[in-house]
């Protein structure tokens, strides 16, 4: 579970990104946050990660208020994030990285079942370094494998499918529903993820956000395709 | 050997036990051990410290090592070592120096080697450089002269991952029609060391090329200074690749230099130098390492 309490964000020479939120994503619900381009879901989650610190309110996981933790102390109580832009690294391998994530070494094996899990096959990828010699879909796959590695109790997954056109939707639906019994939070515009949705919080402009069941939030806005009425949302 | 020595000679040259093929170890100052064989003879020089490596024409799959050690502190040495690696042969030269400096007095090895490399001979070349004991000075400048007939290739692999004061190396290579060489150098600096790296590459054969890259970490206090000179002649290629990461208060300096004497010559150089990226360091701390952990894990990788 994450709550967050009065959380303001303004960036430099910037309007309000996030004002007065104070919302709870309950556990074994998914959540997903959804709004225009620059409706600051990054920075909610990155907020969320202790990445960012908000300018004021609290942040609490599982009824402990974590606004002071650093991104490490949060990490090792079981938050866990898959960023939007995954990180590349000059000389760390994709096993590597994998094994950081889940605190020991593993066997190739082990580390394959973390890989064919986001429709990676597996041996092909194991050595490889994670340099820009990787394309955009084949590191926010491994992005995902390195989350479901490190496990947690409150996943963050901002925009996990860019970039995943190839593979089949259903087997990244089918990664947050094995999740289900943990704390789903999704930075999403897909249909298809707003459908497996228990609760979704739309971000509109200068920090305005509607949070509400699925079914709330759709029929407020009674389009089929949310992003393109988030434009209604603004002032 | 005691325990020291076999340390030393592991961290080098990766010796757990007596060399395969032909050897030379040199200990304070003399040989402690030596091989030859008929396909690649070592020879002392008599007219000055040193070794003569004759590796035969078309020897092929050998090794040769000759590892440096010295464990005596206010020990200052100058050692000329010349390879004369046979045409059509393919071999395997492990060199590098390790010291303990127990006292207080400086020690020093420059070793001065020259590499006639015949022709479509195949070098692979590997010296580690590591130092440790007190804080008396260690240092370690070596001096390479390559010349790659027509059709040799040859690769120097130069790591120096701590414990080192002073070094400055200096490399200068000739190739010739078709030649190849292939440099990589990973320097690690910290606290009030200095490093200094000198390449100086004559792309004088039609189709020659040289890669050179350069991977350092500069942490505390140190300074690295990294200059290079590509200089084509020919229908040639270059590729100079120099990434430094600098910690603390420690300073690096690149000075890169191509200069094309020929239309068809094509010379690449590329460098950069900053802190280590937010972003890297970050993406570890989420998945729970703590911000020290996390620049371990970087630099590693980095000098992997
Ligand atoms: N480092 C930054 N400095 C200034 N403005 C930023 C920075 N990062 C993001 N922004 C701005 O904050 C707003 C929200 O960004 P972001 O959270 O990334 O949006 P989203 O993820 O919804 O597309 C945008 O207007 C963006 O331009
Ligand atoms: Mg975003």
């Amino acid at each position: 579970m994450i709550e967050l309490k009065n959380i303001n964000y303004s960036a430099v020479d910037k309007n309000d990104i996030i004002k007065d939120l104070s919302i709870v994503f309950p556990e074994k619900k998914i959540t997903v946050i959804t709004g225009a381009n620059g409706s600051g879901k990054s920075t909610l989650v990155k907020i969320i990660m202790g990445i960012l610190k908000p300018s004021s309110g609290e942040v609490w996981m599982n009824g402990k208020d974590i606004t002071n933790f650093s991104i490490t102390d949060r990490a090792r109580n079981g938050l866990t994030m898959a960023f939007q832009q995954p990180v590349s690294f000059k000389g760390i391998t994709v096993k590597k990285l994998i094994e950081i994530a889940n605190g020991k070494s593993l066997s190739v094996g082990q580390v394959c079942e973390y890989l064919s899990k986001v429709g990676l096959c597996a041996k092909d990828y194991v050595n490889r370094e994670l340099s820009n010699k990787l394309s955009g879909g084949e590191m926010k796959r491994i992005e995902l494998a390195v989350s479901l590695a490190k496990g947690g109790s409150v996943y963050l997954f901002d925009e996990p499918e860019a970039g995943i056109d190839l593979w089949s939707f259903d087997g990244l639906v089918g990664i947050f529903e094995s999740l289900k019994d943990k704390t789903i939070i999704i930075v999403s515009h897909q249909q298809k993820i707003l459908d497996i949705a228990d609760n979704i919080l739309l971000l509109g402009a200068n920090g305005k956000y509607t949070f509400g069941t699925r079914d709330e939030i759709m029929s407020s806005i009674h389009r089929p395709r949310v992003c393109r009425a988030l434009e209604d949302t603004h002032e | 050997m005691n325990k020291i020595d076999k340390e030393l000679l592991e961290k080098i040259a990766d010796l757990h036990s007596t060399p395969e093929g032909s050897y030379n170890i040199r200990k304070n100052g003399q040989s402690v051990g030596r091989k030859s064989n008929s396909d690649i003879e070592i020879i002392t020089k008599k007219d000055k410290a040193g070794i003569d490596i004759i590796i035969r024409p078309g020897v092929k799959n050998k090794s040769v090592h000759i590892p440096v050690i010295i464990t005596e502190s206010g020990l200052t040495e100058s050692v000329y070592n010349d390879f004369y690696v046979g045409e059509n042969s393919d071999i395997v030269i492990v060199a590098g120096c390790g010291i303990h400096n127990p006292g207080k007095d400086k020690s020093e090895h420059d070793g001065i080697h020259s590499f006639h490399v015949g022709k479509n001979a195949r070098v692979q070349y590997i010296e580690r450089h590591y130092a440790d004991g007190t804080d008396a000075e260690k240092v370690l400048s070596p001096t390479t002269e390559i010349t790659l007939e027509d059709g040799a290739e040859m690769t120097l692999e130069t790591a120096q991952l701590g414990g080192v004061t002073y070094a400055k190396r200096v490399t200068r290579a000739i190739l010739k029609n078709d030649a190849k060489l292939i440099i990589h150098e990973k320097i690690l600096t910290e606290f009030n060391q200095k490093a200094e790296t000198h390449f100086n590459v004559e792309l004088k054969g039609k189709n020659s090329s040289v890669q050179v890259i350069s991977r350092s970490v500069a942490k505390n206090k140190s300074y690295q200074k990294f200059v290079s000179n590509v200089i084509g002649k020919n229908e040639c290629f270059g590729h100079v690749e120099c990434d430094a990461i600098l910690l603390d208060r420690a300073r690096v300096v690149s000075i890169p230099k191509i200069d094309a004497k020929c239309v068809d010559a094509s010379l690449v150089h590329e460098a950069a130098i900053g802190k280590i990226a937010g972003d890297e360091l970050i993406k570890l701390e989420t998945l729970g390492l703590s911000q020290e952990d996390a620049e371990q894990v970087i630099i590693q990788g980095f000098l992997n």
